[in-house]
């Protein structure tokens, strides 16, 4: 396998990555265009002027998003969608270590919880199987949701890939490729992670809104590690001096 | 302890609030000794830095005492008398490692705001200056934390007063890489300084000291265009003449060889460009006057530098990119290195080639700082620059 396959064996590349945001499904194309139907009818019947223009080019707006299925949510949030209709997350970040280093830390899939905050927890099963938990997207009772999955590469110093196994509730797969920096700087870390979201596209729309959104988690992620990596601390304003602490609270 | 705060666009107070703490076992506590309020923090004043909040601690140009530092900090010693760069840098990362200090990759903690508006990897830290550069307390204080200790604090071994060092943290090395931007060449290159503020005076005399064979100054306060002149440079108030034909004639056609904008976000100036920045900016469509910023352009000389220490924070209209082009300017910008200038500028004053001090007008208490801000930003009673004293 070539270090730039995904697990299931499809490479990823350009032809299969849409990256300029998701197309829309049905439903919320629907409900944008009622939305963009409502808001231009509005906007052509009444209030001041202003209101008027403001109303009808939103309602306009929505509308040819609708009428062209792209969501805007998705674009401006950056989402990826394969052809398969399954969400892309990938981001990157080069840390001034050694690729040995950070890839031991990574193999040790009991680590990952602390590298990935959205994972509850991971425990390893046995040489290629392990058990993952994260607390559960909407729309699922009990609080959490597991599943197994397989390594499916396991290259020292270069890459490790995983993939969920039949029956996961949330099909997933991921990788992560560790390879030298140009000139000296350490070890460029990509993280790649697949999944189909739980509600479609609308699923993960709403864990973004909730703040739980893959790829800003996974941003966060990688900063927390290069920071960790390079200076072994988060650095932080939290609990300084302020006039908020005399006033109570923000203004 | 006694700070100025931001109290929201147009206000800032003196309130009390709790004295800073270690957070970090990199920390330090510095007593501050002397502090000052720089042109940049006028920009906070005036809303046009996004993401301030009610309550934030302002200042960046300051010095003063260490008091406490944390477990793992290793060259700092309490007692010591220190002053700090304004960008805070973790000394480890690879920008660090190269002196890019302003690119540190590890010392902004709100990493995700500067990505989203900025793109790309986050800027790094700064005191007292937003929460888009890290949120960290500023030191218009009597105590402030210092992050990163060893990397940021600098001791000052040598007798020279608070007023010869404390500029030492921002303008004088904001002004120097403005001229070393510039590239130079000695008895050779005519620099213009657009902004006679600290900045445009610092870097005045850091382009002579660079070698410049002339310098001439644009600004329209008269007591600032004497400053430079009294510093040996030839002066053009903008609003007696047209500035552009007035840079022709004393450059014999070429346009001065580089130009410095110290002047930044909130250029002054007329003519339909600066009027259509002032709507733009008033409306909030715009951040950015750049009536400087067009003028440096259109008036430098071919392969030229435009070199830019004035801040910048959003988007601008009208820029006249194409005369850049065909010029084939160079255009230099960013946050100062500061770290990199502190120990070489020191040695230029304790040599005496210069002392910093000339630019202070005004010397007050930090209780006098609120007012002191306006008569600044109004550029009124010749204020230059104000350094307050917390314990006064």
């Amino acid at each position: 396998m070539t270090s730039n396959s995904s697990p299931g064996g499809r490479p990823v590349t350009p032809e299969n990555r849409q990256s300029t945001g998701a197309a829309m499904p049905g439903a919320e194309r629907a409900m944008f265009g009622v939305a963009g139907a409502f808001l231009l009818t509005a906007g052509l019947r009444g209030g001041s002027p202003f209101q008027k223009l403001a109303v009808t080019v939103l309602g306009a707006g929505l509308t040819a998003l609708a009428v062209m299925g792209r969501s805007p949510v998705a674009t401006a949030l950056k989402i990826q969608q394969n052809e398969d209709g399954e969400t892309l997350v990938s981001d990157a970040v080069t840390i001034g270590k050694s690729a040995d280093e950070l890839y031991a830390i990574w193999r040790k899939l009991d680590n990952l919880p602390q590298l990935m905050r959205h994972l509850e927890r991971v425990e390893v099963l046995d040489e290629r199987r392990s058990r993952w938990t994260v607390k559960a997207p909407m729309g699922y009772s009990g609080g959490e949701v597991s599943w197994e999955a397989e390594l499916t590469a396991d290259e020292p110093g270069q890459r490790i890939a995983w993939q969920s196994l039949p029956g996961a509730q949330i099909e997933n797969s991921g990788e992560v490729l560790f390879r030298p920096a140009p000139g000296d700087r350490g070890t460029e870390v990509v993280v790649r992670l697949t999944y189909r979201p739980p509600l479609g596209s609308a699923g993960a729309l709403a864990a973004r809104i909730l703040g739980q959104e893959p790829s800003q988690q996974l941003r966060d992620d990688l900063m927390r590690f290069k920071r960790e990596q390079e200076l072994g601390y988060h650095p932080t304003t939290e609990g300084q001096s302020s006039g908020r602490a005399s006033k109570g609270g923000k203004a | 302890m006694k700070a100025i705060i931001w109290q929201g666009t147009n206000h800032v107070g003196v309130e009390t609030v709790p004295d800073p703490t270690l957070l970090l076992p990199t920390d330090a506590i510095v007593r501050v000794t002397s502090t000052a309020i720089c042109g940049s923090d006028l920009h906070l004043l005036d809303g046009y830095i996004p993401s301030m909040e009610r309550g934030d601690i302002l200042g960046h140009e300051f010095m003063g005492e260490v008091v406490e530092v944390g477990s793992d900090v290793k060259k700092v010693r309490v007692g010591e008398r220190v002053i700090m760069p304004f960008n805070l840098a973790c000394g480890v990362c690879d920008p660090c490692q190269r002196g890019m200090f302003s690119a540190c990759d590890n010392s902004n903690p709100n990493h995700r705001m500067a990505e989203a508006l900025y793109g790309a990897t986050s800027a790094s830290g700064l005191f007292g200056y937003s929460h888009l550069f890290g949120g960290y307390a500023g030191g218009q204080a009597q105590f402030v934390r210092v992050p990163f200790a060893d990397v940021s604090c600098f001791a000052i071994e040598s007798d020279l007063r608070d007023d010869q060092v404390l500029f030492l943290t921002d303008i004088f090395p904001t002004g120097y890489q403005a001229a070393e931007n510039c590239g130079i060449m000695p008895g050779r290159d005519v620099v213009a300084v657009f902004g006679a503020g600290p900045v445009g005076q610092f870097a005045l005399r850091s382009a002579q000291m660079l070698g410049a064979a002339e310098v001439i100054v644009v600004d329209r306060v008269p007591e600032r265009l004497r400053l430079a002149e009294a510093a040996g440079a030839r002066t053009i108030n903008y609003e007696e003449t047209d500035v552009l034909v007035a840079l022709r004639e004393a450059t014999g056609g070429r346009g001065p060889d580089h130009v410095i904008d110290a002047v930044g976000l909130e250029a002054h100036g007329h003519g339909p460009g600066a009027l259509l920045d002032t709507a733009e900016q008033k409306l909030r469509l715009s951040f950015d006057r750049i009536t400087a910023l067009r003028w440096a352009i259109l008036s430098c000389a071919k392969g030229g530098t435009v070199s830019m220490p004035g801040v910048y924070g959003g988007l601008v209209d009208k820029l006249p990119l194409g005369a850049a082009f065909s010029k084939g300017l160079t255009l230099k910008m960013g946050q100062t290195h500061t770290h990199r200038y502190v120990r070489p500028l020191l040695g230029r004053i304790q040599e005496g080639e210069i002392d910093p001090s000339f630019v202070i007008t005004h010397r007050a208490p930090l209780s006098k700082g609120p007012e002191l801000y306006k008569t600044f930003r109004e550029k009124h009673d010749g204020c230059i620059k104000v350094v307050l004293d917390p314990w006064a």
